[in-house]
């Protein structure tokens, strides 16, 4: 069952068997074209491979969208250490919801990636570290290991090609911060999920300090039609340096809300209008959260343009994990933050001062100011304190909770001081706790 | 070495070897980069940001506790943005801080006060609810106050990485993390304090020292601890002649700022209730009486006297705990005045047969400091970390720091073998069998440190140098002993057999055995022991004169009691297991009791001799010692500042050691002989494990 409707402006090409019955399956897999870019990669050399993936112009679809071939062009090629594939299953940003699907409907997509990233590096051993909460996922996957093995696509002689690969699935223990690379080799290691110091990056020392290959479910569901269909091909359906194709999550106050894979680059208002089937009951747009709660909102005004990397950097927010929340004109953004800052302040590790205080102390703040407690220099102290984390703190966490808070503030500076004298929320007359 | 590496901080040029970090290039510039969890010597964590600096060429600001300098490097440490970024840390962390300074331990020393004098707001801009948790006990010496912590996971480490107990671990995340026992509810550890004397602020505070005063009410005095042989330096805190804490922030001594339980709390037997203040003479009805100090004088004055005048019998017991002027006036009074050389102390490890064997070698006897630094250990028959806890954590740095290797051959499972390179059970006095099987992982390191406890003495001492020399590498001796002049008793003679210096005494007297054993003795003079403890005396009509500090089973014997000064009542020299020399300072006086020292003095005065002994003054006998013992010659000057490693003969000793009467007490982390008994954090200690171990029971029999 499909949790939406396809879309006819999608380029399905990562998501093409979402639909098809029994899509999950080996069968179905095979059926249409599954495993042929795994045997082309076996013909191939190390660095064609990787050559293939760079000119494919295939970044990160974890959020920060770095160079997927570069870094696969990190990992030493000599090493005394064995060579290890890391999934990043740790789908958990607000708003995101891609990684879910590509798992659910197509695990064996992601498994013949994660192989021809075992074959670009020499990697042996593959390891997808799937969130906690997705629990009915790790049961797919693992099925979908079983077959892949029953049908010699894993073990230690694929194919009967002498090649050698071994994938296991783990499961997290419901942390946010645990998607951040170095935290979550921490937590597959059994401990504490903190990051770590960086240099050394996972490249270099990643899983048990060996080198490794860490990529979110989405970049490594990308390889196999990169690899099959060449790396100009899939380049030419994104635009300039943002190779591809793009699951974004459209969610929010829309018409017809869900997953829709379109090319990169494409425009954002489109999406919203067309793809999402328009605000929902007529409402006029407010503002826009163009990839997951950690990047700084748009408003509705600067919502025309193109959504790749560069475009969105140019705007000062960032494409991130492609979740596109939508927000109409009843929004609070007041208590849009205090929404986020509630959810980052959960999250946070606790492990560095800024964020860890930070996050509070913006909870407790925006918490009394959306009850109407709040005075004019709350809201400066709102965009001090985040701008305080901002750059400070021990990883990107920090970075995710200030970023949002800083644009709203600075974006929506009048509805804060809509909230100010003791005045319940305008959007929400039951929100005031404390009578005046 | 690699080129040294050239770099800017702050518009002045500076070099270092590649690989220096920021911060510490910025400190021995002089200036200064705040931290609170950068800490040096423990792993880095980079996780309180307030190390943050401007490196020019970065986009952001770099935390300078993990940053290598690098060649063209130019670092601002002072600039508007850092300094902002400092006030701002700091006003995150005081956000959710109790402020609750005015009740806190650490009022007046806490870093964060200092860091928010320094770099702070005047104000804060927190008006939010603080959060609470209430302060838990994890120990009888551990408390630990969560609001204050400041999450900068120092105790962690020290616990984890510098004890090798890693008892400490951290719960929740978020704002809502805290430190917490691995255990759960309660500590399982050395209760070395480290943890409470590394934390910045006041969340670890000990029972021991907590709402005793106010820091600077305190002066500090920095003495040897008197209870085990590694001679660490403890910094006595004393307040109105009475000493409150025991510690070493300022790391100055051989220990640096380690110190364990006995070290660091275990100084409260001094003022223990029990401690004797009176000179006590046997009376007419056979009981032990209070006496004036002249009249207890006299007494044993005029008995010795008669005793001598008619060739009577002597027998003196000396000590492990008293000062090498002591050891050294007393066998002179013993030998010179006595005419005896029935002189012995409990003895505890076989130096003797080890100086015998190195005859002929320089610099083979292990430093302290070559615990830290030498690349390979082996500990034979020893549980370091239970028995000899400061050389265990320079070995532990040793691994950490050199990567040193680290062989253990012991009877039972230890803390060694977490991070040994290879672990052998061999059963007591067998050890040696496992030589064998060791000689080639051996001869393979650079160089070795040969650790071993009584296990081995005698002719296995012998054996073991010869293993050692027949490795074709480097290798340092470290023979264990048990207590705090364990060593400086040997060196200073208190042996029949040996005078000061390992010279042969010509004639060997009784040894403490055969004293205890033997019925003709007509005196029995006992200084800072507890013989009697094993047996009765054979000599019941010995006249018996005992200085302690307690009524011990010898004390109850006496016939004269003195009441003795502890360690930290008087001055002198100390000589540590590694034989290194160390000075005691006085921190407190005293109330009724006197040094063994001015005791022995003031008996040979009674008895006219007090030209012959000469002054009982420290100085003046150290410096005899240092006339006329072999390896003393060291100016008082450099052991007061430090310590300074003593070189026993080169040569043959003239005599055999005596292997049957050496025998380890083998204290444990909370036991310390005598001392042990009347220190009540020790014992506290005790009776929480066996509580813990035996929760039905209301009563226990203490050992």
């Amino acid at each position: 069952m499909l949790y939406n409707q396809p879309d006819p402006l999608e380029v399905r090409i990562l998501s093409k068997r979402f639909g098809m019955p029994d899509s999950h399956t080996i069968e179905t897999y095979l059926a249409t074209d599954g495993y042929k870019a795994l045997e082309k990669a076996l013909g191939m050399t190390q660095d064609e491979i990787v050559n293939e993936v760079k000119a494919s112009g295939l970044r990160g679809r974890g959020g920060a969208g770095f160079p997927t071939g570069m870094k696969w062009s990190f990992v030493p090629r000599q090493s005394p250490k064995p060579k290890y594939i890391m999934v990043n299953a740790d789908e958990s940003e607000p708003g995101t919801c891609k990684d879910r699907l590509l798992i659910e409907y197509d695990p064996h997509q992601m498994i013949e990636g994660i192989l021809i990233a075992g074959l670009a590096v020499g990697a042996q051993q593959g390891y997808i570290y799937i969130r906690g909460e997705y629990r009915y996922l790790i049961d797919i996957v693992d099925r979908a290991i079983d077959e892949a093995y029953a049908r010699g696509y894993l073990g230690d002689n694929i194919l009967g090609r002498g090649v050698r690969f071994h994938l296991t699935t783990h499961s997290g223990a419901g942390a946010y911060e645990c998607g951040e690379e170095s935290a979550l080799l921490e937590s597959f290691e059994g401990k504490r999920g903190i990051p770590r110091i960086r240099p050394p990056f996972p490249a270099v020392a990643g899983v048990y300090q060996s080198p490794t290959v860490l990529n979110n479910v989405e970049t490594f569901c990308s390889v196999p039609p990169i690899i099959l269909h060449g790396g100009a091909y899939f380049a030419g359906l994104g635009t300039p340096k943002n190779g591809g194709t793009r699951l974004f999550c459209l969610s929010g106050h829309i018409n017809k809300p869900g997953v829709y894979e379109l090319p990169m680059g494409f425009n954002l208002m489109r999406m919203i209008n067309e793809v999402g089937g328009g605000m929902r009951n007529g409402k006029k747009l407010k503002a826009v959260i163009p990839g997951g709660s950690s990047c700084p909102v748009l408003k509705a005004d600067e919502c025309d343009l193109a959504m790749d990397f560069d475009t969105l950097a140019a705007a000062k927010s960032m494409l991130g994990s492609g979740g596109v929340v939508v927000m109409d004109e009843d929004t609070c953004m007041v208590k849009a933050a205090l929404r986020i800052m509630r959810f980052y302040a959960h999250e946070s590790c606790g492990w560095c001062i800024p964020c860890r205080e930070g996050t509070t102390w913006l909870r407790k703040l925006l918490t009394r100011f959306h009850e109407g407690m709040g005075q004019r220099s709350d809201i400066v102290l709102i965009g001090d304190l985040a701008r305080n984390m901002l750059g400070r703190t021990f990883c990107p966490l920090g970075d995710a909770a200030a970023l949002p808070t800083i644009s709203i503030v600075e974006k929506f500076e009048e509805e804060f001081v809509a909230h100010l004298n003791g005045e319940p929320c305008p959007y929400d007359k039951s929100s005031r706790l404390v009578a005046a | 070495m690699a080129d040294l590496v050239k770099f800017t901080i702050d518009g002045r040029e500076f070099e270092a070897p590649p690989g220096t970090l920021v911060i510490e290039a910025a400190k021995r510039a002089g200036i200064e980069i705040p931290s609170f969890c950068y800490y040096e010597g423990y792993s880095l964590q980079a996780a309180c940001r307030m190390c943050l600096v401007e490196v020019e060429k970065m986009p952001k600001m770099q935390v300078a506790c993990t940053l290598p300098v690098g060649n063209g490097m130019v670092v601002h440490t002072d600039s508007a943005q850092v300094r902002a970024s400092r006030k701002y840390m700091l006003e995150f962390l005081l956000a959710n801080h109790p402020l609750d300074c005015p009740v806190c331990d650490k009022g007046g020393e806490c870093e964060l006060q200092d860091m928010a004098f320094r770099y702070g707001a005047g104000e804060s801009r927190f008006t939010e609810n603080k959060r609470h948790v209430d302060e838990q006990q994890w120990s009888p010496v551990v408390f630990y106050d969560g609001p204050r912590c400041i999450l900068c996971f120092r105790c962690v480490r020290a616990c984890d990485e510098g004890m090798g107990v890693g008892a400490l671990g951290v719960v929740n995340r978020g704002a809502v993390s805290l430190i917490a026992p691995n255990e759960g509810d309660h500590l399982n550890c050395d209760e070395c304090g480290q943890c409470i004397d590394i934390c910045p602020v006041g969340a670890l505070t000990s029972g021991a020292y907590r709402y005793q005063t106010r820091p600077w009410e305190m002066e500090h005095v920095g003495t040897i601890c008197t209870h085990c042989s590694n001679g660490c330096k403890t910094t006595l805190g004393v307040r109105n002649d009475e000493i409150i804490r025991g510690n070493n922030r300022d790391r100055s001594g051989i220990n640096g700022e380690f110190l364990c339980i006995k070290g660091r709390y275990a100084f409260d037997f001094s003022h223990h209730a029990d401690r004797l203040q009176s000179p006590m003479i046997r009376g007419a009805g056979g009981k032990l009486e209070p006496a004036s100090w002249s009249k207890a004088l006299l007494t044993i004055a005029e008995k010795f006297s008669q005793i001598k005048a008619r060739d009577g019998k002597f027998g003196v017991i000396g000590s492990n705990h008293t000062s090498n002027e002591e050891n050294f006036y007393l066998q002179k009074f013993a030998r010179q005045v006595l005419g005896t050389n029935n002189i012995d102390h409990h003895r505890t490890g076989d130096v003797v047969t080890l100086v015998d064997a190195l005859s002929g070698t320089a610099g083979e006897l292990a430093s302290t400091q070559d615990l830290y630094e030498r690349k390979a250990f082996l500990i034979v028959g020893a549980d370091l970390a239970i028995e000899q806890p400061f050389l265990s954590f320079q070995i532990r740095a040793s691994k950490r720091h050199h990567d040193a290797h680290i062989y253990v051959v012991t009877a039972g499972n230890v803390r060694e073998d977490q991070y040994s390179t290879r672990s052998i059970r061999k059963g007591r006095g067998t050890e040696l069998d496992a030589l064998a099987e060791l000689r080639d992982a051996l001869a393979a390191e650079s160089e070795l440190v040969i650790v071993f406890n009584d296990s081995v003495k005698g002719d296995d001492v012998r054996k073991l140098v010869e293993f050692g020399q027949s490795l074709g590498i480097a290798v340092k001796y470290c023979p264990l002993l048990d207590y705090s002049n364990s060593r400086g008793a040997i060196d200073m003679g208190l042996l029949p057999e040996l005078l000061p210096g390992y010279q042969a005494s010509g004639t060997p007297g009784l040894t403490v055995r055969e004293m205890l054993a033997a019925d003709d003795l007509d005196a029995v003079w006992v200084v800072g022991a507890n013989p009697l403890k094993e047996g009765p005396l054979g000599s019941r009509n010995a006249f018996v004169v005992v200085q302690d500090m307690f009524m011990t089973e010898s004390a109850q014997r006496a016939d004269v009691l003195l009441p003795a000064a502890s360690a930290y009542e008087k001055n002198g020299t100390v000589t540590n297991v590694c034989g290194e020399v160390q000075r005691l300072k006085r921190a407190i006086s005293t109330i009724g009791a006197k040094p063994d020292l001015e005791i022995i003095g003031l008996i040979a005065k009674e008895m006219g001799l007090a030209a012959q002994m000469g002054p009982w003054l420290p100085e003046t006998v150290y410096n005899e010692i240092r006339r006329t013992v072999k390896g003393y010659d060291i100016p008082l000057a450099l052991v007061t500042v430090g310590a300074q490693q003593t070189t026993p003969v080169n040569g043959r000793v003239g005599v055999e050691s005596r292997p049957d009467l050496i025998w380890s007490a083998h204290d444990s982390l909370f036991t310390s002989g005598t001392l042990g008994r009347y220190s009540k954090i020790l014992n506290s200690v005790i009776e929480k494990r066996l509580t813990l171990a035996h929760p039905d029971k209301e009563e226990y029999v203490r050992q």
